[in-house]
């Protein structure tokens, strides 16, 4: 159950298992329930802003000067991101089930916020674990959560980054599986995350449909990648060349990198079959990525999937690149993106100035890039 | 032919005995002191080892496994010396010795390749904490086809009709999980596991079922022994015996704390 190809699935200790059926049973019942999506519409609209503009970046076009080059607005989502689309589902699929305490993990924070956005006004209580390596570079987003009324609860362990903090909260919720729901926040984990998260996100995808039509082509960025399957999913079926794009670092041939997809192979971590980075015996390596958001070893199933059906194309931006593309966007347009975002950007620049004049490029632009405006400045730096 | 946990199982029952299941991580702090760590139980009379193959993200393990695994990854740990290490430990006794990693070093290397290199230097069995029944036909097929045991688990929250199922699955013994967390010495034992333990031996026949997750010392062994589990596993609390020893210690220290330990297996 749960697969996309051979990937995905269910490997998850066998306490975790009562917790998933359970999730299942209500998912299914809610997904096709009227009013709970009508409950769920309403906070998208009223809370978090919904729809988000679609916006012609002019300047950007013709700096560029290929394509007509779109950004789909989700940094002007409440909270400066996409992730909230995700998080208020959850959190109202969280309150129909009665549980009485939310679990999360966060990498930049985003997802953090989010689920603290969510949970305060839905009058929950949420602790958040985040690795202690991103509680240091992304201070801010700390402080938001704590006050919004969330606890953070830094892990030590391994990398100290998302991954672990994926792995804190998996062992948090195997301890309280009765009251707790994981409110996890990418496409990724065991059935049905990553079906569930990739409907929630769908909702962009939709809305450019709905505000565009069908673009020429579509660029996101990938970590977990639910931004990208919000986009890339409801646009699968037509015509549209639908381009991921991942954190190159510091360059794919040094290792430096978060480039599951392009770099990495099948396997098995944090409950799915995906592609991971992994050294020759399966130990999961080290990652590296200017953003704390997509510093991460997997990658959503779907995705693989995608790949390996040729139907969506991954490339990658390197850090240098992914700079770049945040200052241009800067300059340009008066928009400070997110680094993860500027990803996509980096990208769709590339992709740009190779279509005609006459073709249509739509970039995601995840989240905002308040967050990240300390390590812009330090970047290039001697010791940074 | 039975395996070596099954006629280890049946030889201790009609001696009215309980097996000792004693856990330690290969390569933790060093190869050399494991190897020591491994006399010790046996020395101590451990009647099954479970030999921890480090994996860098162990999602089901408290702090002190997940301690021990990246030292054990640190001092450079590999399928190549588990192995050799287990080709070791036959060399001078016959204690079953059964492989608990993750599912992603089995997959990594293979089914077939994994389960036969690794039946192949002695390894009687293995347990993959992060491998539920549904999608571990190819991993069992190739365990049984090599002559290991495949060891699943159970939960205190895991329905009598799943636990049947998952039990139909499982070779050599049943591991049932004595509580909701992960890994660790926790000590005491709770109204629920007594309850969850019976309903788990119903369930499961003429499997024998081992009882692990927050074993802290002799009196938790002897409640299970008492209560009729035919294996009680110990895992974090010897291995912090290991982490304090001087390595010079750690085979006589680990010796000692595994036969009080077994002392209570006795019935």
């Amino acid at each position: 159950m749960g697969k996309f190809g051979q990937y995905g699935g269910s490997y998850i200790p066998e306490t975790l298992v009562p917790a998933v059926e359970e999730l299942i049973e209500a998912y299914e019942r809610l997904r096709a329930d009227t009013s709970f999506q009508a409950e769920l519409d309403g906070y998208l609209k009223q809370y978090a802003g919904r729809p988000t503009p679609l916006y012609l970046a002019r300047n950007l076009t013709q700096k560029v000067g290929g394509a007509h080059i779109y950004l789909k607005r989700e940094d002007l989502c409440h909270g400066g991101a996409h992730k909230i689309n995700n998080t208020l589902g959850q959190a109202l699929l969280a309150r129909h089930m009665k549980k009485s305490r939310i679990i999360a993990e966060t990498g930049a924070g985003q997802h953090g916020v989010a689920t603290a956005m969510a949970c305060a006004a839905l009058d929950m209580k949420a602790a958040v674990y985040m690795g202690s390596r991103d509680v240091e570079r992304q201070r801010l987003n700390v402080y938001r959560m704590n006050l919004l009324g969330c606890d953070v609860i830094p892990v030590e362990s391994g990398s100290r980054t998302l991954k672990d903090a994926i792995n804190e909260a998996i062992r948090d919720w195997i301890t309280n599986v009765n009251d707790t729901y994981y409110l996890l926040g990418s496409a990724v984990g065991p059935h049905p995350y990553p079906v569930m998260v990739r409907d929630f996100q769908s909702v962009i995808g939709q809305e450019i449909i709905e505000q565009m039509g069908e673009p020429d082509a579509a660029v996101a960025c990938v970590g977990g990648g639910s931004n990208a399957i919000g986009t890339f999913h409801p646009l699968a079926p037509g015509p549209t060349r639908l381009v991921g794009i991942e954190a190159g670092g510091r360059g794919i041939d040094t290792g430096l990198h978060s480039a599951t997809l392009t770099a990495g192979r099948p396997g098995i971590l944090h409950g799915m079959m995906s592609y991971l980075l992994q050294d020759d015996t399966g130990q999961i390596s080290e990652t590296h990525s200017i953003s704390a958001g997509l510093d991460y070893p997997g990658v959503g199933p779907e995705h693989a999937h995608y790949k390996d059906m040729g139907r969506v194309e991954y490339g990658t931006a390197t850090d240098d690149e992914v700079i770049d593309a945040f200052t241009l966007l800067c300059r340009t347009e008066g928009i400070i993106p997110a680094l993860e975002s500027a990803h996509a950007l980096a990208g769709a620049v590339r992709l740009a100035a190779d279509m005609k004049k006459s073709e249509r490029v739509v970039v995601t632009l995840s989240g905002r890039g308040d967050k990240d405006i300390g390590i812009v400045r330090e970047y290039g730096k001697p010791n940074s | 032919m039975a395996s070596r946990i099954a006629e280890m199982f049946g030889r201790l029952s009609g001696r009215n005995e309980r097996a000792l299941i004693a856990y330690v991580m290969a390569g933790y702090p060093d190869y050399n002191s494991s190897m020591a760590a491994v006399r010790g139980l046996v020395r101590g009379g451990a009647d099954l080892i479970e030999l921890g193959f480090p994996f860098t993200d162990p999602l089901a393990d408290g702090p002190v496994i997940q301690d021990a695994a990246t030292a054990s990854l640190g001092a450079g740990m590999s399928m190549e010396s588990y192995h050799s290490m287990v080709r070791d430990i036959r060399g001078y006794a016959d204690t079953p010795v059964v492989m608990m990693t993750y599912a992603n070093i089995a997959y990594s290397m293979g089914y077939g390749r994994f389960a036969s290199e690794s039946a192949r230097a002695g390894v009687d069995g293995f347990i993959l904490p992060d491998m539920p029944v549904e999608e571990s036909g190819d991993y069992t097929r190739e365990a049984h086809r090599c002559g290991a045991d495949t060891i699943f688990l159970v939960s205190p929250n895991t329905p009598a009709r799943r636990i049947a199922h998952i039990a139909a699955a499982s070779t050599g013994f049943l591991y049932m999980v004595a509580v909701y967390g992960t890994t660790g010495a926790r000590g005491g034992v709770g109204v629920h596991t007594m309850e969850s333990l019976r309903r788990t031996k119903e369930a499961a026949g003429d499997l024998p079922v081992g009882v692990g997750f927050g074993v802290a010392g002799p009196e938790d062994v002897k409640r299970y022994a008492e209560a009729g589990a035919d294996g009680i596993i110990v895992g974090s609390a010897i291995l912090r015996v290991v982490g304090e020893s001087p390595r010079d210690d750690i085979e006589s220290r680990v010796a000692e704390f595994t036969s009080s330990l077994k002392a209570q297996t006795i019935m």
